[in-house]
C-alpha cells in the first residue's frame, strides 16, 4: 500500500461528505508508486559531504574575517576602506563576527536555561 | 464600471459569489478577484475618493497616497499568492473568510478617516477568526474564540480612542495623532495590540499555528501589517515605538529557539520581525519610515513563503512538530529549496530581500544615536538567522532522517511558493527597479556598500558556525514535545480560574436568591391557596339574601351622603 496522498491533519473529521466526494470528483491525486525506494542514498546520507558543508562555512567565515583584516591595512595605507566605520567600537575587526557568533551561543544558552521553568507538558493547557 | 468601486469592495463583495462556482471555475474566479481588486485600486490612482456623509461626518472611503498604496498593492500580492496555494483545501469557507479578510485590510489601509479605519478594523477581526475555525479541531476552536476576543477588544478600544478624540478635537482624520491625549494613547493600545507589542503578543503565537496549512498563509498576511500601516500613519516619530520595537526583536527569539511547532517557530520570528517596523516608525526619519514599510512589503513575502513551506510539510506528513519532522529534503526536494530562499530573506542575506530593507532601519537606528537599540536589533538580526534562517529549513527537511516519505508537495502550492520566492529575490536584486521607487519618503540609500555587506555576511556565518559548533557538541537543546508558558498563561490559567472562581461565586449567591424567591413564591402561593382553597375566605358561599342586604345598606349610605352634601 502506498503512502496516503494526504494524511489528517485534524480537518477531515470536520469535512462534510460532500467536500470529500467534490475531492474526489475533481482528481484528487492517487497516490502512484513513487514513494522514493528506501534504498537510494541522499546527499547527507553520506557524512563525509556533511563535513564537506561545515568545511565551506569554515573558508567563509574565515574569508569574510579576512576582508576586515585587509581593510585594517588599507586602513594604516590611507586606501579607501573596504569597510566604512560608523562608530569606533563598531569598526574593530571582526566586531560583527564575534558579535554574531556570541549572541548565538548565549542565545540558545539562555533559551536552555529557560526551558526549566518555562516548558511543560505539550497538552498542559488541553487539561 | 469596475474603477468607481472601492478596491476593498472588489474582493469583499466578489467573496459572497464564490459560493455560485464549483470546481475548476471557482478556482479561476477566487483568483481573479484580487487581480480586478488590484486592476481597481491601480485605476483609480493617487487620491481620495468616496466621500459619504454619516452622522454629520464626512468619511473618506479611499484615500490612496504613498503611504497607503504600496500596502494595497501587497495585499493583493498576498492573496492571490495565498489563494493560490490554498487551492488543495478545497474549503469554501476558507475561500470566502480569506477573501473578506484579504478586502479588509485593502479596506483598513485605504480608509481615510478613522471610523472608515474602525469599520475594517473589525471586519479584518471577524472574517480572521474564521480562518482559525475552519481547521475544525477542537483546539482550533478554543485558539479562535481566544483570537477573536482580543481583537474585538483591540475594536472596542479603537472605538473609545476615536470618540475621546473627536470629543477633543472635533476631528475624524486619520493622520498624524502622536502620543499625548487619552484619546490617541487608547488608539495606539488598539493598534499595538494587533501589531502584537509584547504581553499583547500572544493571540498570534496561540492562534496562527492552529489554522490549517492555508489559513496561517492568510492570517500571517494581513492583520500585523494593517497594524504597522495604522503606526505609520498616525505614530512617526514616538520615541517609545523605537523601544516598543527593540523589545519585540529580541524577545521572541528565546521563545523560537526551544518551541517545538515550525509554525509557532514562525509566529515567534514574525513578532520580531515586526519589531524592526515598529522601532523604524518610532525613529521616524524618511529612510527609517522607508525602511519600516520596505520591510513589511518583504515580509509579508518571506514569512508567506515559509509558512508556505510549512503548510506544504503539514498538508503531505500531517506533522509540523520539529521533533517528528527531518530528512524531508529527500522527498520535497523543491519545497526544501523554495523553504530556504524564504529563510535566506528573512535572515537578510544580500540578494535576498530582507537585506535591502533591515538595512535601512538598522542604518537609520545608528545616524540618530539609538547605539544601544541598534545593538539590540543586531542581536535580533543574529537571532532570527538562527531560529527561522537555520532552525525551520534545518529541522523539517535535514537533522535526523525521521524515515517520512511522502510526495512533493501539490503543484499549486509549489507555483505559490514559487511566486513569493522569485518577488523575494527580486526584490533583493533589483531593489531600485520596483520597491524603493514606490516607498513614501524619496529614497537615497545603497544597500550593497562593501561596508553593508561585509558586516552582514560576518553576522551571518558566525552565527551559522555557532549552530554548527553548539549541535556538533551536543550544547543545542533538543527539539521537544512540550508547551512553552508566555504571556498567555496569566489569562489561560489565573485569569481562567478567576473567572471560574467569580463563575462559582455567582452561581452560589444566584442559587441561594432562586431558594429565597422560591420560598417566598411558595408562601405567597399557600396563602393564596388557604383563602381561596375549599373553605377560604373567598371561596365561601353566600345566600343572595345577604348581597341584598349588602348592596341596600350601601344604597342608604349613599343616600345619607349625597343629602348630606346638598
Amino acid at each position: 500500500m502506498a503512502p496516503e496522498d494526504r494524511i489528517s491533519d485534524g480537518r477531515d473529521a470536520a469535512r462534510s461528505s460532500a467536500g470529500r466526494a467534490e475531492e474526489a470528483a475533481s482528481g484528487a491525486e492517487r497516490p502512484e508508486a513513487d514513494a522514493p525506494s528506501s534504498g537510494r542514498r541522499h546527499v547527507f546520507d553520506n557524512p563525509r559531504n556533511v563535513r564537506r558543508v561545515i568545511l565551506y562555512l569554515l573558508l567563509a567565515c574565515g574569508a569574510v574575517f579576512a576582508l576586515d583584516l585587509v581593510n585594517l591595512v588599507q586602513g594604516w595605507l590611507d586606501w579607501p576602506e573596504l569597510r566604512h566605520r560608523e562608530r569606533s567600537w563598531e569598526g574593530l575587526p571582526g566586531f560583527y563576527a564575534a558579535y554574531g557568533f556570541v549572541a548565538c551561543v548565549l542565545l540558545v544558552l539562555a533559551a536552555k536555561e529557560m526551558r526549566k521553568f518555562l516548558m511543560r507538558d505539550e497538552d498542559y493547557y488541553d487539561r | 464600471m469596475i474603477g468607481s468601486l472601492p478596491p476593498a469592495a472588489v474582493m469583499i463583495l466578489g467573496a459572497f459569489l464564490v459560493p455560485l462556482f464549483k470546481g475548476r471555475a471557482r478556482s479561476a474566479f477566487v483568483l481573479l478577484l484580487p487581480i480586478a481588486g488590484l486592476a481597481c485600486l491601480l485605476l483609480v490612482g493617487e487620491g481620495e475618493f468616496g466621500r459619504v456623509s454619516f452622522l454629520s461626518y464626512e468619511l473618506t472611503l479611499v484615500r490612496v497616497d504613498g503611504l497607503s498604496k504600496l500596502f494595497g498593492w501587497l495585499f493583493h500580492i498576498a492573496a492571490f499568492i495565498g489563494l493560490l496555494f490554498a487551492r488543495r483545501a478545497k474549503s469554501l469557507a476558507e475561500d470566502i473568510a480569506a477573501l473578506v479578510y484579504a478586502g479588509g485590510a485593502v479596506g483598513a489601509v485605504a480608509a481615510g478617516d478613522l471610523i472608515t479605519l474602525f469599520v475594517f478594523w473589525e471586519i479584518l477581526a471577524v472574517s480572521s477568526a474564521f480562518l482559525v475555525w475552519t481547521r475544525g479541531t477542537e483546539r482550533s476552536y478554543r485558539a479562535g474564540i481566544r483570537y477573536l476576543i482580543v481583537h474585538v477588544g483591540s475594536g472596542v478600544i479603537l472605538l473609545a480612542g476615536i470618540i475621546a478624540h473627536v470629543q477633543a478635537t472635533g476631528s475624524i482624520a486619520f493622520d498624524h495623532l502622536g502620543v499625548g491625549s487619552p484619546g490617541t494613547n487608547l488608539i495606539l493600545l488598539a493598534f499595538g495590540i494587533k501589531a502584537a507589542f509584547p504581553f499583547f503578543h500572544t493571540w498570534l503565537t496561540d492562534a496562527y499555528p492552529e489554522a490549517t496549512f492555508s489559513g496561517t498563509v492568510f492570517l500571517s498576511s494581513f492583520t500585523t501589517k494593517v497594524a504597522v500601516y495604522a503606526l505609520a500613519r498616525g505614530y512617526q516619530e514616538t520615541e517609545l515605538l523605537v523601544y516598543v520595537g527593540a523589545a519585540m526583536t529580541s524577545f521572541p527569539i528565546f521563545y523560537a529557539v526551544i518551541e517545538n511547532d515550525l509554525r509557532r517557530v514562525l509566529g515567534y520570528s514574525m513578532i520580531n520581525q515586526i519589531g524592526f517596523m515598529v522601532c523604524g516608525i518610532g525613529i521616524g526619519t524618511e529612510l527609517a519610515v522607508n525602511g519600516a514599510v520596505a520591510h513589511a512589503f518583504n515580509d509579508v513575502l518571506f514569512k508567506g513563503l515559509l509558512f508556505m513551506s510549512m503548510g506544504a510539510v503539514l498538508y503531505r506528513t500531517g506533522k509540523i512538530n520539529g521533533s517528528e519532522l527531518g530528512g524531508l529534503y529527500k522527498s520535497m526536494p523543491k519545497t526544501a529549496l523554495l523553504c530556504m530562499i524564504g529563510a535566506a530573506s528573512i535572515s537578510a542575506f544580500p540578494l535576498f530581500s530582507g537585506f535591502v530593507s533591515k538595512s535601512m532601519v538598522m542604518s537609520a537606528a545608528l545616524e540618530e544615536g539609538h547605539d544601544v537599540v541598534w545593538l539590540f536589533l543586531l542581536f535580533a538580526s543574529a537571532g532570527v538567522f538562527h531560529h527561522a534562517g537555520i532552525k525551520i529549513p534545518f529541522f523539517a527537511f535535514f537533522a535526523h532522517d525521521s524515515g517520512i516519505r511522502v510526495k512533493e508537495a501539490p503543484s499549486t502550492m509549489l507555483m505559490a511558493m514559487t511566486v513569493a520566492a522569485l518577488l523575494c529575490i527580486f526584490n533583493g536584486v533589483f531593489p531600485e527597479a520596483f520597491l524603493y521607487r514606490h516607498l513614501p519618503n524619496p529614497v537615497d540609500y545603497e544597500p550593497f556598500t562593501s561596508a553593508h555587506v561585509i558586516s552582514q555576511l560576518q553576522v551571518l556565518f558566525f552565527s551559522a558556525l555557532a549552530f554548527t559548533w553548539l549541535k556538533r557538541t551536543g550544547l543545542y537543546p533538543p527539539e521537544l514535545p512540550s508547551a512553552n508558558l508566555d504571556a498567555d498563561w496569566l489569562y489561560r490559567r489565573p485569569g481562567a480560574a478567576l473567572v471560574r472562581g467569580a463563575a462559582h461565586v455567582v452561581r452560589a449567591v444566584r442559587g441561594r436568591a432562586v431558594a429565597g424567591g422560591r420560598a417566598a413564591v411558595a408562601a405567597v402561593a399557600a396563602g393564596g391557596r388557604r383563602h381561596t382553597g375549599p373553605g377560604g375566605l373567598l371561596e365561601r358561599t353566600v345566600p343572595t339574601g345577604t348581597s341584598v342586604m349588602w348592596v341596600t345598606l350601601l344604597l342608604v349610605v349613599f343616600l345619607v351622603l349625597y343629602y348630606s352634601a346638598r
